[in-house]
């Protein structure tokens, strides 16, 4: 029954889309005023959706295992919370999650543009249902979360363990809020164009957009990434998986198109670049689900290695990608003579400069991506690419891209002298001599990373200074690129403090090096509902005396019969504890990992720091308006 | 015309990327990952078979030659299975095969190597089983190819006709 209801929601919303395009098409030709029938029924498939979310949720919670997606993903014995959370952790679901938030997004929009022009705000709602249309349909033919399986099985297969968590239950609702925030940038972006309306005012009314879905984008990658680091048990947080690589694609590009648009609001240049970034935005969250959903790439999160889904996303993506370079080559006007010229020693040079740097490093990402299955296409040669291609590419033009960050906020719009120069090169020596000095403790490769090192301290100085110092206009810019100093530095420290000790230990055993000793004391296990547990006790001593107590984990759930390790973290200011253990096969043995790294948890709270300022530029804007 | 040339392009360009994308759609995409990382082999000092005198890896192993170290022992039924293969890949002149005995009573093996013959060049002993361990073995048997120090294939298990092929590859 709750199945039906969730099919036909869905059945009747497509429809509901259909008539909206009608709706919108007769209103743009014979009337003044918008349509308000186009509001209600945005609002009514709204509803639509989310009484179909809704009623999978429901399925969910009550195991009703004559659903397929419930069937395959969830299990009698599981906890409430991975139920419901279940509801999302696979493909089907996520893809409801995605038309849930999809027409969410228009809804806002309808709501907060009630000032903006009738045709732009037509023009907009048309591009976004097109999209809506096209994961109806994607939904309804090849991924229909309500598929009816009869005899109805008596138990489910169960969710994903590595899944079962909190971090992650909440992880794609962030990051969908995020990748799907862009879809409205497309579609006004587009709408814009149609309606002739690129104009400033336009532009203070995307940035908002803009800032808000990268805020959920940055907060989704970072509940992503933090989730890996203690589940994955390699100690990481970022591993340029392709996965977390098409999160990154839009995530950039969005950075990119924050500072554009505040360039073209300021002084209506760079319009190609704020069209061509709010396109791409899009088409890149598209292409990532495109790369993730097809099975084309091999990762963790390919839940769904079906061809008929990938064809069809592909076509849907190209379909938009081909529409979207029609309308911006045909429909585009750029009389508005672009203002005045660019002085080379002015803010928007530098930000002009600084996106270029972003968009390199956004192809270095896109390449390395998407690289393998050209080449196996083209060549049948299969590769991987990993890290080393990542940091070499892109280390290197970080250097540059850190100064100019630091001294670009410090120029003035269409014209500026430089003051305080004096100021600044001593901060610049400053940071040197500091890296130096840290470096040659160190043993890493020591000219570049002192260079590297040097100038991250540069932006880290100059823009914490800025706090005491400046008026708080720039204050969110302040923030953000604050906490990009702060990000890049505790990376950096991460990598050349780390330190780690792989070896075999039984009961008993200890592990003995010249600055610290593991001993594993004892074994214990538990039964949980779904899983059952056992707990290694592990006392580690280092040089100095002190000693540490970690209990890191097993878990081997029963439906599906998985064995996940779960870290365990001692987590403090400067440096964190980490241990994983597994098993070794047919041994008393256990495998032991054992690392400590320094200023883990500053890397979070950087990513933080960096959303804060865009949520704070958001407030400003609010009390402005 | 100018400007209708840009477009153009642009248009063609995606239109190949959705080729490629199209025919990736098409290929298998289960891949097993390639380790290319050769992990050097460990250092220790071990036991001989023969006389029970020490040697040290680095006296094993040898820059020039290939070597497979094949962890064996009498009571693994599997390992009876395997060495005819070991006793054919003995043949080649560019291997050395290491025989590493692991938890096993001398008479046994004895016995074991005078029904089977020997294939091995050297054989060590590993009586309490820690040898196999600072190898990261999983079990017996278990065989490793190494040249120049580092491990080149590790095959987990016992060797078939396969994996001899892909041996005999590598050393050629």
């Amino acid at each position: 029954m709750i199945n039906l209801i969730g099919y036909y929601s869905l059945i009747i919303g497509l429809v509901i889309s259909l008539s909206i395009v009608f709706l919108s098409i007769k209103n743009l030709r014979n009337s003044e005023k918008f349509d308000q029938r186009i509001t209600v029924s945005i609002v009514t498939q709204f509803f639509l959706v989310v009484v179909s979310f809704f009623s999978l949720i429901l399925s969910f919670i009550n195991s009703d295992f004559s659903n397929e997606t419930v069937f395959n993903n969830s299990h009698t014995t599981e906890p409430l919370f991975y139920k419901i959370t279940g509801t999302w952790g696979n493909h089907e679901g996520s893809l409801l999650l995605w038309l849930l938030v999809l027409t969410l997004y228009l809804l806002i929009f309808l709501f907060r543009s009630k000032s903006q022009p009738k045709d732009y705000k037509i023009f907009t709602t048309l591009f976004q249902q097109i999209i809506v249309i096209g994961f109806f349909i994607f939904l309804i033919k090849t991924s229909n979360p309500f598929n009816y399986i009869y005899p109805t099985p008596n138990e489910g297969l169960g969710l994903n363990p590595i899944l079962q968590d909190p971090a992650l239950a909440i992880h794609p609702p962030i990051l969908y809020l995020g990748y799907v925030g862009t879809s409205i940038i497309f579609s006004s972006v587009l709408g814009a164009i149609c309606a002739d309306q690129v104009s400033r005012e336009w532009a203070s009314h995307i940035k908002k957009w803009a800032v808000t879905s990268w805020i959920f984008l940055t907060f989704g990658i970072l509940l992503g990434s933090i989730w890996a680091y203690y589940e994955l048990g390699w100690g990481g947080f970022w591993f340029w998986d392709p996965v977390e690589n098409i999160s990154l694609m839009p995530w950039l590009a969005l950075v990119t198109l924050i500072h554009c648009i505040t360039v073209f609001e300021k002084r209506l240049i760079l319009s190609s670049w704020v069209i061509v970034l709010s396109i791409s935005t899009f088409t890149l969250s598209m292409c990532g689900t495109f790369l993730v959903r097809s099975g084309i790439l091999n990762s963790i999160h390919t839940f769904a290695n079906d061809p008929e889904r990938g064809l069809y996303i592909l076509i849907f993506l190209f379909t938009l990608i081909f529409l979207s370079i029609l309308i911006f080559i045909f429909f585009f006007k750029n009389e508005k003579k672009e203002l005045g010229s660019i002085y080379w020693m002015s803010k928007e040079t530098s930000i002009l400069v600084n996106n270029w740097f972003m968009m390199y490093f956004l192809s270095v990402v896109l390449l390395g991506t998407t690289y393998p299955i050209f080449l196996e296409v083209i060549t049948s040669d299969k590769i991987s690419v990993g890290p080393p291609f990542y940091h070499k590419l892109i280390l290197p033009f970080l250097i540059p891209f850190l100064i100019a960050m630091a001294i670009g906020p410090k120029l003035k719009w269409i014209k500026s002298n430089l003051k305080n120069k004096i100021n600044l090169i001593l901060f610049f020596i400053i940071s040197f001599l500091i890296s130096f000095l840290i470096m040659s403790t160190i043993k890493v490769k020591f000219l570049f990373n002192t260079i590297l090192l040097s100038s991250a301290f540069y932006l880290f100085f100059v823009s914490l200074k800025d706090f005491f110092k400046n008026k708080i206009n720039n204050f969110s810019q302040n923030i953000a690129h604050f906490g990009f100093s702060l990000l890049i530095l505790s990376i950096l420290f991460n990598n050349f403090l780390s330190k780690e000790v792989i070896t075999n230990l039984k009961i008993g055993e200890s592990f003995q090096s010249k600055d610290l000793k593991i001993s594993f004391e004892s074994l214990n296990q538990n039964t949980i509902s779904n899983y059952e547990s056992l707990v290694g006790k592990f006392n580690i001593e280092n040089s100095k005396g002190d000693t540490e107590i970690l209990y890191p984990e097993l878990r081997i759930y029963n439906q599906p019969n998985i064995v996940t390790s779960e870290a365990d973290i001692k987590i403090s200011l400067w440096s964190d504890k980490f241990m994983t253990m597994n098993y070794v096969n047919n041994q008393e043995y256990f495998n032991i990992r054992y690392q400590t790294k320094p200023f883990m948890i500053w890397i979070w709270i950087s990513t933080l720091i960096i959303t804060i300022g865009g949520f704070t530029s958001l407030l400003k804007k609010r009390h402005e308006n | 015309m100018k400007i209708r040339i840009l477009p153009s392009l642009l248009i063609i360009f995606f239109f190949l990327i959705f080729i490629i994308f199209y025919k990736g759609l098409k290929n298998t995409n289960s891949y097993t990952p390639v380790t290319n990382s050769k992990k050097l082999i460990p250092n220790f000092s071990a036991n001989l078979f023969k006389n029970e005198k020490m040697i040290s890896s680095n006296e094993i192993f040898k820059d020039d030659k290939f070597y497979l170290l094949n962890i064996w022992s009498s009571w693994c039924v599997p390992c009876r299975e395997e060495h005819i293969y070991l006793i054919e890949l003995g043949k080649k002149k560019n291997l050395d095969i290491i025989g590493l005995n692991y938890k096993d009573k001398k008479k046994n093996a004895k016995k074991f190597l005078l029904d089977l013959n020997n294939p091995y060049n050297i054989i060590i002993l590993d009586k309490n089983g820690t040898l196999a361990i600072e190898w990261g073995a999983f079990g017996v048997p278990e065989t490793f190819l190494i040249h120049k120090k580092k491990i080149l294939k590790k095959i987990v298990g016992p060797l078939n006709e396969r994996s001899v092929l892909e041996i005999k590859k590598i050393i050629k």
